[in-house]
């Protein structure tokens, strides 16, 4: 049985698990160093004029201009309705790109035929850059479609591709199991294929939400007055770089807690396993 | 050769079964010209070297695939698809991770549709006669392989077949595990008056635990011959298929199934 025996710890175990712990927080000391070194090199070598700090800002100089922007004026909404419409679109983006990657990947996988006619259009439409659809779709949806769009090109492809192949894994003893029991073709996927693909299902939805945030933002270059991406275009044209690093810095914020939302997501769902 | 009791009515019949599989190499021939019967409450074994088409003949009966000619018959009915009455337990457990034991025992009755608060009482029945009452609502990674293959047979019997196919149900286990747990299964499917139908390779594992063994010949699979086996015990009580290891009549059926089976050991 895999209950471990609860034992006194003998000395030698004592000392294993001091190592690991000390393991531990070497690396965590070397992530949080790394980070450190970098925003200190941002610092020191713009104002030492190694480095043109017209092109680069400071970190000290984002805090600044994160309040200054957080005040809405009549020209420029508050940095927080431009950091939430981004988020906004972001998850709608990638809750349609699951959504619909996963209906497409069912129907894939109940017609095979259909695989075998498609395959090779899935595999070039997840190979196009689909960044050279911008001013495309700019003009065919118009300036808030074409953000959802661009969002969903980019991450629908390999959603589709990455469920299939989730599906066609499935171990087919489980799915000749539930034959021997007379399953139809629909309770072998509710019972067998699906449940069996969750392990995939949240691996697509960590590539699915940052591509689909790469898409808002490329979109938001193009067509939006709201968004991160239309105020780093923006800092960039009056050249004011502390806007734009403002505007990056929260967008890396942003993806990072995409991130650990999903990676405790993730946990909760394999702890149930 | 053949037992009297099986040509009165049986349980599960084979008539001129033959199977071929195509694919783009070629076509392979897995079974030619295979008929048996198989009387209710009867414990027959199948064996044959691996790719003999053993395997596929339990397919066969459990209807999830269809001879190429021939008929299979369940009851006298010819069989379309998988039945009620037949239970398949197959070589590995393939219990579902993301399932506890129970919900795992209870998959055929929600698959057939069937009463499966019924069959949640009589899964846990089940699994507490198999010593396995305390893991309910475990996972099955929490399990001995030993545990997981009982689960797998409180799988196949929760839905109440009549018709149990084993397909080398053992294969899986350390030899420990294997003779325990063939003794359990050969108790429990006989006290239940099940008919069962075991394919295997091992030898021993037929004699010890089938009232009558079949030989299919190398592919394509063809029956060979067919044997009783019989025990001369003292109450006329069959032993245990442990206790039938220890038996002369076991050596001497082992003799005869050895040479049927034309083993050659290369090298």
């Amino acid at each position: 049985m895999s209950k471990v025996e609860q034992v006194a710890a003998s000395p030698q175990y004592q000392d294993w698990l001091r190592r690991e712990r000390r393991g531990r927080l070497a690396v965590r000391a070397a992530q949080l160093g790394i980070l450190a070194v970098l925003l200190v090199l941002w610092e020191v070598l713009p104002r030492a004029q190694i480095i043109n700090p017209f092109l680069t800002s400071y970190p000290s100089a984002l805090w600044p201009t994160f309040v200054d922007l957080l005040k809405a004026t009549p020209q420029q909404p508050s940095i927080l309705a431009h950091t939430w419409a981004t988020v906004l679109a972001t998850v709608i983006g990638f809750t349609m790109a699951m959504l619909l990657g996963l209906i497409i990947a069912a129907a894939l996988w109940w017609w095979s035929g259909l695989y075998r006619v498609l395959d090779p259009y899935l595999v070039v439409a997840n190979a196009m850059p689909k960044t050279a659809f911008v001013p495309i779709f700019y003009l065919w949806l118009g300036a808030t479609l074409s953000i959802y769009g661009m969002s969903l090109a980019i991450s629908l492809f390999i959603t589709i591709l990455m469920i299939y192949s989730g599906f066609q894994g499935s171990d087919p003893n489980k799915v000749k199991l539930a034959q021997t029991f007379g399953a139809s073709k629909g309770q072998i996927l509710t019972k067998v294929v699906l449940p069996g693909s969750v392990p995939t299902l949240i691996a697509a939805l960590k590539v699915n939400a940052g591509l689909s945030l790469v898409g808002v933002v490329v979109g938001e270059f193009q067509s939006a007055n709201l968004g991160l991406g239309y105020l780093i275009q923006y800092g960039s044209q009056i050249f004011k770089m502390n806007i734009v690093m403002t505007a990056v810095t929260i967008l890396a914020i942003v993806s990072s807690l995409m991130y650990l939302a999903i990676s405790a997501l993730e946990s909760a769902v394999m702890r149930r396993r | 050769m053949r037992a009297p009791e099986a040509a009165a009515s049986p349980k599960v019949e084979l008539r001129g079964i033959s199977l071929r599989y195509f694919g783009l190499e070629g076509e392979t021939e897995a079974l030619r010209d295979v008929s048996l019967s198989v009387a209710p409450g009867e414990f027959v074994a199948i064996i044959g070297q691996s790719g003999c088409g053993k395997s596929t003949l339990l397919s066969l009966i459990s209807g999830i695939i269809k001879p190429t000619s021939g008929a299979v018959l369940l009851e006298g009915k010819p069989v379309a698809g998988p039945s009620r009455k037949v239970g398949y337990m197959l070589q590995q457990d393939y219990l579902f991770e993301w399932r506890t034991i129970l919900d795992n025992t209870v998959l055929g009755a929600e698959i057939q549709r069937a009463d499966v608060g019924k069959a949640r009482e009589r899964g846990a029945q089940l699994l507490t006669r198999y010593g396995l009452g305390e893991f309910l609502h475990h996972r099955p990674r929490q399990l001995s392989g030993g545990m997981r293959q009982r689960v797998a047979l409180a799988r196949t019997l929760t839905t109440e077949p009549d018709v149990v196919l084993l397909d080398e149900p053992f294969s899986a286990l350390d030899s420990q595990t294997r003779l325990a747990l063939a003794d359990e299964v050969t108790d429990i499917l006989r006290r239940e008056g099940k008919t069962a139908i075991l394919v295997t390779h091992d030898i021993g594992e037929a004699i010890s635990m089938a009232e009558r063994v079949i030989v299919l010949s190398r592919r394509p699979g063809r029956v060979k011959s067919e044997h009783r086996i019989d025990f001369a015990t003292p109450d006329g009580v069959r032993p245990t298929p442990f206790a039938a290891r220890t038996t002369p009549e076991f050596n001497h059926y082992f003799n005869a199934l050895w040479r049927e089976l034309e083993v050659h050991v290369e090298g």
